[in-house]
């Protein structure tokens, strides 16, 4: 299987195409639900957010406590429709790549065209092996919403299919 | 009279909800394996399925909850009417049943405010559901209840012209406009008749029941089998890829209707199917 290091290099993302399935390693940050709506709404404001998303690699998850000895808990992606609304702009902003499960909006996927982006389809319901392999994590923003919260990860092979490429190619379209 | 002390009901709810989020049901597991059997090798299908295979393994190793949603916390009671429950309210034993084990092994705490979204931190309260049944005994079932799938779940109020046919569309239809958000291949859990409320209920309680068991009545099974052959030609398969498996089951529950109507409740379920049972 292909081995892509994350952040992403626009090269790496050019040669990706719609289907094969790659092992993804390196940092990425987690956002879902709740995090989404409160980044839009800095940004409505004009106010800076406290990290940037820029070349980054966002995975649509909300992990389980961490249990002793481990960095986190079971953490799979979390369906990606629901950030729908919200993902065109973070495109804008500079975002790479998406990690989540299940097919995205007519707008979305014309965005990953137009920002040369990228949106990789982890396993639902494999949350036990994802977390696994989640060698580090800390918290980035908004502890107030647990595990809504945004997450820095160190992860290592998590198996991912392309799920939509930069040139338009998705899986979900047959 | 028979009486069952509180604090019995909230360890058996904390060994349930422990129990259930740590692995699938053998009936689950099964139906993964013949699908995955069932897609060509190499595709992007039997990639996802060998994936949760793998998974389940790894939760069982690991001690790890299968899938991060560890849910909400859906338990079906039934509690012989002469059974005496001693010490606390029932609801409350099993949300301190509840909360214990959320916490004790770190599943996710799933439930908040509708409107602020403000988490409760402690995935309470459960949906409890209470029937009155005859006998002495009180028998537990525990669903931990993801919503990547509930979301995709569908009411319809058919009218009686609808028919069987009716019933086999909506259930149809109901995984198509799913698509890949439920994480297929789902369980779907459908209740036909009673009423808006009682029908719903009825889907989320076919849920319960093992994959590939049937409907006592022939006509109900038969209704079971033709959408499960239906949903199966719509290609969606694992994880939305394309593939020959979209549902590992179908199961039917039934209640008498008004002679005006005819309710048919579509509940999804995703492949990481959760439930544990106890009798005390």
């Amino acid at each position: 299987m292909k081995k892509i290091t994350l952040p992403l290099k626009d090269a790496d993302i050019e040669n990706l195409k719609a289907g094969e399935s790659v092992l993804l390693s390196g940092s990425i940050l987690t956002g879902r639900d709740c995090a989404h709506k409160r980044i839009c709404g800095y940004l409505d404001k004009g106010e800076a957010l406290s990290f940037s998303l820029t070349g980054q690699t966002l995975y649509y998850a909300g992990p389980c406590p961490a249990p002793a000895g481990k960095a986190c808990g079971s953490c799979g992606p979390t369906t990606s429709a629901r950030m729908d609304a919200f993902a065109p702009r973070l495109l804008d902003l500079g975002l790479k790549g998406m990690i989540g499960k299940g097919e995205r909006s007519e707008e979305v996927c014309e965005s990953i065209v137009k920002n040369h982006a990228v949106y990789f389809a982890a396993v639902g319901g494999a949350g036990a092996l994802y977390g696994n392999a989640i060698k580090k994590s800390e918290l980035v923003a908004f502890p107030d919403l647990l595990s809504e919260a945004v997450y820095r990860f160190e992860i290592e092979d998590f198996p991912c299919i392309v799920a939509i490429d930069c040139h338009g190619g998705n899986i979900y379209r047959r | 009279m028979r009486i069952i002390n509180s604090e019995k009901i909230e360890q058996a709810v904390y060994e349930l909800a422990k129990n259930a989020c740590l692995r699938l049901t053998p009936s689950c597991a099964r139906a993964l394996r013949d699908a995955a059997a069932a897609e060509k090798q190499g595709s992007a299908a039997a990639f996802a399925l060998d994936t949760v295979l793998q998974n389940a393994d790894t939760a069982a190793r690991e001690q790890m909850a299968v899938c991060q949603d560890t849910g909400y916390a859906v338990i079906l009671a039934e509690l012989g009417q002469e059974v005496h429950i001693e010490g606390e309210l029932l609801s409350n034993a099993v949300d301190r049943g509840v909360r214990r084990a959320y916490e004790d092994f770190c599943f996710r705490k799933s439930i908040c405010d509708p409107i602020t979204r403000v988490n409760t931190a402690d995935n309470t309260p459960a949906a409890l559901h209470t029937e009155i049944v005859a006998g002495d005994k009180l028998s537990l079932t525990f669903l931990p209840k993801g919503f990547g799938s509930e979301n995709m779940s569908r009411l319809y109020m058919l009218t009686p012209a609808k028919g069987v046919d009716g019933i086999v569309e909506s259930i149809v239809e109901t995984v198509r406009l799913a698509g890949s958000k439920p994480c297929p291949p789902v369980y779907v859990g459908v209740g036909i008749g009673g009423t808006f409320d009682t029908c719903a209920f009825l889907a989320k309680k076919a849920l319960t029941r093992e994959i590939g068991s049937r409907n006592p009545r022939a006509d109900v099974a038969e209704i079971e089998r033709r959408a499960l052959e239906k949903i199966n030609a719509l290609g969606i398969g694992a994880q939305g890829f394309g593939g020959n498996v979209t549902a590992l089951g179908v199961s039917c529950e039934l209640a008498p209707t008004h002679i005006a109507g005819l309710p048919v409740a579509v509940n999804i379920q995703c492949h990481c199917v959760r439930c544990e049972s106890v009798i005390l």
